[in-house]
């Protein structure tokens, strides 16, 4: 395996492949120097209307089926289609979809890391009609993937896309599946292996861009970051340390959140509610298209409320479908005091450090929809996130001493933000004061605001610089693997009537692995039959960074260890008889790519991959 | 378009044929415009037009229609300025007209924003003394009032002007009928 793709690169290219919008941004390899990074963001051509193609720096990330009757042929063509129908991806198909969601996929990121579903199944739009050909989850990810590289290849012509440094975003908290699932999608978009980074670290690497060199007076070595990055569909945190090596200050990532469904869209849609409720207490019922008008006029009016601190209402009018503009817009506003109570206090309460995201016991039946997190103020997420990882920094070099047993959360020394959201000053405020809140109350100085964060491309713009920086040309984040990774064995007692066999954990992956790097689980070896698959229970922990591979668990807490989708391992026939059972062991390979994988490797020195995503149950 | 909508009543009729009369009697051009827009009789196909001759007088340019029909578009679109121009605001009180003006407002808004960049012509005040050497940019900046005497000028900026530096318009696709400003929807 080669150490870096595509030695003879031109360009970094780095690809926020977000939950609601993508971006593409990249870097001149030649024209760069040392932390003077020559970066651009490429303007997406795609449609905005039939027949009309526009160059915007963000691309929806949607993806609009239409019926074969609704638009005149011709209407569907790219710059790059030679007239022929693309797919309609983009601003057009979101504002498409607007009207007819019964043809729009959307949120397909979310359903690739969906874990109860089979994401390479024609599944979305998951209440579309019998008629309208579904895509998969997988497939609509590819698309938007697509699109981005033939946009880069329209304006490129003389700089190939699979022949740049690629590097793909995800969010921290993705399982090895939805990393696996990810590469996957990049790879069927033809861009040859691409390297996958995490978002709230993209981010701050965007960060380390812009200061232009002078992020180094910003954080001292012992300082601890806390990454928080609420996107319009998921909020994700992260932890990053900054070390001193050798003179050098060294940022380490130490600890990466759940997986939360929860953004900006879902308060534009809590306030949209909210003015409708206001609206029919008035008598004045909405349709579902002035709903979704309300919607955007909520967004507006929420950011001029959050952005300017004096103004105590702005007006928001939801216009007429027909013609007579004047006559049937409907004219209402939005108070200081509901933008207050809904998003500030709502999404971002100032809890204590002690508080906790409410979860109720779901019915069975609502695993069909996406998994939205249960409780929707980000500041609970936040104290769970830092309360887990109080100990994160306990093994780090040059941090030892730092973790004090009384504390009850980890106390980070700096906050870097990213995500659209928190273009309100008023509410990157608010989370600040709330963490400042229980930093006072345990004694510790106040943290600090990382300022200058480029909030809706730094995704992107990281991801570009990070491919830059590989190639040794600036800043890298070190950190290895995020989590710990187990396989359920059954331990061998004697059966006893009405009991299950208690389980134990095997730990395959230990945490920080680095990438390139591979380790064999030593002793055990598994028997496999040649021919049929063999599933294990598959889990992972963000906090049990001391285990080390072979490392067995006869008990733990529930919150330590999150049960994964089971994993599955088949040999292949070829050259073998079936039935027969083969000697493996386990090892486990943290790719250059960002992924992990799970190899099956026979006593001959034959390896099989381990499958992190099983296909539905059926087969 | 195919189909003209403001036909020319007799009396204009009458006059305009007058008109024809007398210029294809005094100008050969014409005639022979008249000879070949197969109106008149139609000559043999003539043979590959000669090089013409320069036109004395700059001739005007006829702006493509197709821009403008598409600035429309995004003005509705984004804006409903077709919609409020055409409603009759006589009947609604200055609220209710309010209220749409903002929606219009923001939208032309954005769509400035958006496809044109436009800056002032003058960077001074408004108000403020301005002084126009010799060979100043007579296109860029107009004189008012007393206009007497040589450059330098020496005045009141009473409006900065407006330049557009930069225009965006999307591009169309080869068959896209660029007259339908909007249109209709029917919901099922």
């Amino acid at each position: 395996m080669s150490d870096i793709q595509n030695n003879d690169a031109r360009y970094a290219i780095g690809i926020d492949l977000g939950t609601t919008h993508s971006a593409l941004s990249y870097v001149d390899l030649q024209a760069s120097d040392g932390e003077q990074a020559d970066q651009g963001v490429l303007g997406i051509p795609q449609l905005s209307a039939p027949g009309t193609v526009e160059a915007l720096p963000l691309l929806p990330s949607f993806l609009y089926l239409p019926h074969p009757d609704e638009l005149a042929p011709g209407e569907l063509a790219l710059p790059w289609t030679n007239g022929q129908a693309a797919p309609v991806v983009g601003e057009m198909a979101r504002s498409r979809g607007a009207g007819t969601p019964i043809r729009l996929v959307s949120s397909a990121k979310s359903w690739l890391s969906h874990p109860s579903v089979d994401r390479r199944a024609a599944i979305l739009p998951t209440d579309a009609p019998e008629e309208v050909e579904r895509v998969s989850p997988l497939a609509a990810s590819t698309r938007y993937l697509e699109h981005l590289k033939a946009a880069w290849d329209a304006t490129h012509p003389d700089a190939p896309f699979e022949r740049q440094a690629v590097t793909v975003t995800i969010p921290a908290s993705f399982d090895p599946a939805a990393r696996e699932l990810t590469a996957e999608a990049a790879r069927i978009a033809g861009y040859g292996s691409p390297t996958l980074l995490e978002e709230p670290q993209a981010a701050l690497y965007s960060w380390i861009e812009g200061s232009g060199g002078r992020w180094r007076k910003q954080v001292q070595a012992g300082d601890i970051v806390l990454v928080v990055d609420v996107g319009g569909g998921t909020s994700d945190f992260s932890l990053i340390a900054i070390l001193e090596r050798d003179g050098n200050l060294e940022p380490h990532r130490v600890a990466v959140g759940d997986h939360i469904l929860l953004g900006g869209d879902n308060m534009d849609l809590a306030l949209a509610h909210l003015v409708a409720r206001k609206l029919q207490a008035n008598g004045t019922q909405l349709d579902a298209w002035q709903m979704r008008a309300l919607t955007y006029a909520c967004r507006g009016a929420k950011e001029h409320l959050l952005a300017d601190a004096d103004a105590t209402t702005w007006p928001i009018v939801v216009p007429s479908r027909g013609s007579k503009l004047i006559g049937g817009s409907i004219r209402t506003e939005l108070t200081r005091d509901e933008v207050t109570t809904f998003i500030t206090d709502g999404f971002f309460p100032r809890v204590e450090a002690g508080a906790r995201p409410a979860v109720r016991t779901r019915a069975g039946l609502t695993q069909v929809g996406l998994p939205y997190a249960q409780d929707a103020a980000v500041t609970r997420h936040l104290a769970a996130f830092l309360a887990r990882q109080a100990g994160a920094t306990a093994a780090l070099e040059g941090f030892d001493g730092n973790v004090d047993p009384n504390h009850t959360f980890l106390h980070p020394s700096a906050v870097l933000f990213n995500g659209g959201v928190f273009k309100s000053d008023i509410l990157a405020q608010r989370v600040m004061d709330t963490l400042n809140d229980w930093l006072t109350m345990e004694g510790a100085q106040a943290a600090r605001m990382l300022e200058g964060a480029d909030l809706d491309l730094a995704v992107a713009r990281g991801a570009a610089y990070y491919g830059y920086a590989r190639r040794g040309g600036g800043v890298r984040i070190r950190g290895g693997t995020a989590r710990s990774y187990y396989v359920g064995v059954e331990s061998s007692m004697p059966a006893i009537p009405g009991f299950e066999p208690p389980l134990e954990a095997l730990c395959v992956a230990p945490f920080g692995m680095e990438e390139g790097s591979e380790l064999e689980l030593p002793g055990q070896e598994f028997g496999l039959v040649v021919g049929e698959p063999v599933h294990f229970r598959f889990f992972g922990s963000s906090v049990r960074r001391q285990d080390h591979i072979g490392t067995v668990l006869e008990s733990w807490n529930p919150d330590e260890l999150q049960e994964l989708n089971e994993i599955q391992a088949t040999l292949p026939a070829e050259g073998r008889t079936p039935g027969d059972a083969v000697q493996v062991k386990l090892h486990a390979v943290a790719t250059e790519a960002g992924t992990l994988e799970l190899v099956a490797v026979a006593r001959d020195g034959q390896r099989w991959k381990v499958e992190f995503d099983v296909r539905s149950t059926e087969q | 378009m195919s189909q003209p909508t403001n036909l020319p009543s007799f009396w204009s009729r009458l006059s305009l044929a007058f008109g024809a009369f007398f210029k294809t009697l005094g100008d050969a051009e014409f005639a022979a415009r008249v000879r070949d827009d197969q109106v008149g009789p139609i000559a043999a196909p003539a043979p590959a037009p000669a090089p013409e001759p320069k036109p004395a007088p700059a001739p005007l340019r006829i702006a493509t229609p197709d821009a403008a029909l598409q600035l429309l578009g995004l003005l509705q679109r984004e804006a409903r300025l077709i919609d409020f121009a055409n409603e009759n605001i006589t009947v609604y009180a200055d609220a209710d007209i309010g209220a749409a003006a903002r929606l219009v407002h923001e939208g032309c808004a954005r769509v400035l924003r958006e496809h044109f960049t436009i800056e002032p012509v003058r960077g001074e005040l408004e108000g403020a003394r301005v002084t126009l050497p010799e060979g100043f940019d007579a296109a860029s900046v107009r004189l008012t009032g007393n206009v007497v005497g040589k450059a330098p000028f020496t005045g009141t900026l009473s409006h900065r002007g407006w330049r557009a530096r930069d225009v965006r318009l999307p591009q169309l696709a080869d068959k896209h009928d660029a007259g339908i400003i909007a249109p209709a929807e029917v919901e099922l």
